[in-house]
């Protein structure tokens, strides 16, 4: 498996590996995929009383393309709403990572575990 | 110096032994006849190498070198034996049998024999890798004419019960086929005691070179085979084409080696596989595929638990190893061989095959322990899999967004 510079360089050097706590607040956490499938990606954002996400942290298992689309979401999100968040396509990732055609499930993945933390810091402050 | 990749996959091959090398150089160049020319110095001189390399082969496994049939591997050699003693006794019976674990060569075979109308089975194996003997005894029909059981696998290195499987196809009067590409050089072969009928064997397992193997064939009791590569008559008539010379001298200078050097050279690499074994257990949630008792020094097959499989390939390419992913991967194939042993309690494993030999030294095995210790900590940092262990949820009873 040829992987590009960019999804090495992630891998290599993932960002913003960690967790925040759940029960906080500002933080929302989403987990998809699952350990069968091969991936498992957990997504947490943390959003500030102005809406914008001040930071963001993941965990992947899942191979390098996984690991590389996920770290690579958590330096997109950051500075944005959780609405501008939810703008991010899976093809913006799949195109600056330069996933090869059967990668591309990593990218909708992380898509994905993009949606699941919005929703969860939506579900905190309903209402 | 260590120099990089480091090469443990012994199980895949071998390096052609430098010994073994020098032997086979004058069979190309000067010596170059065939030895099936009758007329000639040339033919003459050949045929003795041929004979002379046939009886080093025969030593190895204590047989009579007239039980020895030269083939291109043991792929070649398993289907020689399997096709031509089950189309040789097919007016016995229709009834084949085998073992899940089997190498492709032998499952491949068996499944061709079955379009053509034999009937087969697939034996399971038990957690350990080692097939029950009385599950094995319950298989065989009054209709089975062949049995076919490698004596080491080649991806968890466990030794099957060849001396009692013997005992039962010889009583019932079944003949027995064995798998020793794996073996030879690793595990004593005695074919004086061993009720085998048909052996294979391939070089390039042992220090010799590829495209090269041999078939052993009892001769009392004599196993009949019907021969698949028909020509020159070769062989006695068992396996037509010119023998390549060379490659047979390089097969017995690399059997002889073997013969001479096994002993010594088993008890330095058991000693390094459990160094190896010793320094990976450090490592949490790690287990051994396989019986460890039963099995070759030279294989350790490991499970870590919570890693993925491609990106464990990805962290340790300093080392040059064979992985059968145990969970599902979109690029890695789960190992067939893993998934016979039962091993689906764990919902997310990825394994590697080390295997050692004739030239690993220590320096590679503690450069290989350390690699591992920072790999499996990297990944296990990145998984949110190995995260909720450490909280204590248990993963069976999570609810995954399946995608």
């Amino acid at each position: 498996m040829a992987y590009s510079e960019k999804v090495l360089d992630h891998y290599e050097n993932p960002r913003n590996v960690g967790a925040f706590s759940k029960e906080d607040e500002g933080v929302g956490t989403g987990m998809v995929g699952a350990p069968a499938c091969g991936d498992v990606m957990k997504l947490q954002i943390k959003v500030g009383k102005d809406g914008v996400i001040e930071d963001a942290k993941f965990k992947t298992y899942g191979c390098g393309s996984a690991i590389a689309s996920s770290s690579l979401v958590t330096e997109w999100v950051k500075g944005k709403t959780v609405e501008q968040a939810l703008e991010i396509k899976n093809t913006q990732i799949a195109e600056e990572l330069a996933l090869p055609p059967v990668k591309i499930h990593c990218s909708i993945l992380a898509e994905d575990a993009i949606k699941a933390a919005v929703a969860d810091y939506k579900k905190k402050h309903e209402g | 110096m260590l120099k990089f990749p480091i090469y443990l996959d012994y199980s895949a091959t071998t390096p052609v032994d430098p010994r073994v090398a020098q032997a086979m150089i004058p069979w190309l160049t000067e010596h170059f006849g065939n030895p099936a020319s009758r007329s000639h110095a040339y033919g003459w001189e050949a045929e003795k190498a041929v004979e002379d390399a046939r009886e080093q082969v025969a030593a190895l496994v204590n047989a009579d070198p007239k039980e020895i049939v030269w083939t291109s591997g043991a792929t070649e050699s398993n289907n020689l034996a399997i096709k031509g003693a089950a189309q040789f006794y097919k007016g016995k019976g229709k009834h084949i049998i085998t073992v899940k674990t089997e190498h492709k060569a032998v499952l491949d075979t068996f499944r061709e024999l079955e379009r053509q109308g034999f009937e087969a089975t697939y034996l399971d194996v038990q957690e350990n890798g080692l097939i029950d003997l009385a599950a094995f005894r319950d298989a065989l029909r009054p209709d089975t004419v062949l049995v076919s059981v490698m004596f080491v696998n080649n991806e968890i290195g466990v030794i099957q019960p060849i001396a009692e499987i013997g005992e039962i196809c010889r009583e019932k009067g079944i003949v027995f086929h064995v798998d020793a590409a794996q073996a030879t050089g690793k595990v004593d072969i005695d074919l004086q005691t061993l009720k085998v009928d048909l052996m294979s064997f391939s070089a390039h397992k042992t220090y010799g070179p590829k495209g090269i193997g041999a078939l052993y064939v009892r001769r009392k009791p004599r196993a009949r085979l019907e021969a698949q590569m028909h020509g020159g008559g070769h062989e006695r008539g068992l396996r037509s084409g010119t023998l390549p010379t060379h490659q047979i001298v390089g097969m017995g200078e690399a059997f002889r080696i073997a013969r001479e050097e096994m002993k010594v050279e088993n008890e330095r690499i058991r000693a390094l596989r459990d160094r190896l074994l010793k320094g990976l257990q450090d490592i949490e949630a790690t287990y051994v595929n396989g019986d460890l008792e039963h099995r070759v020094p030279h294989n350790l097959n490991i499970s870590f638990a919570y890693v993925e499989g491609e990106s464990m390939i990805m962290a340790v390419k300093d080392i040059a190893v064979s992985s059968g992913s145990a969970c599902t991967s979109a690029s890695l194939e789960p190992s067939y061989v893993l998934r016979a042993l039962g091993r689906n309690d764990e919902l997310a494993h990825s394994s590697i095959r080390f295997s050692i030999g004739r030239f690993t030294t220590e320096e590679e095995i503690d450069y290989t322990i350390d690699l591992m210790h920072k790999k499996i900590g990297k990944l296990r940092e990145l998984s949110p899999l190995w995260e909720m262990v450490q909280e204590g949820v248990d993963l069976n009873t999570v609810q995954w967004a399946a995608h």
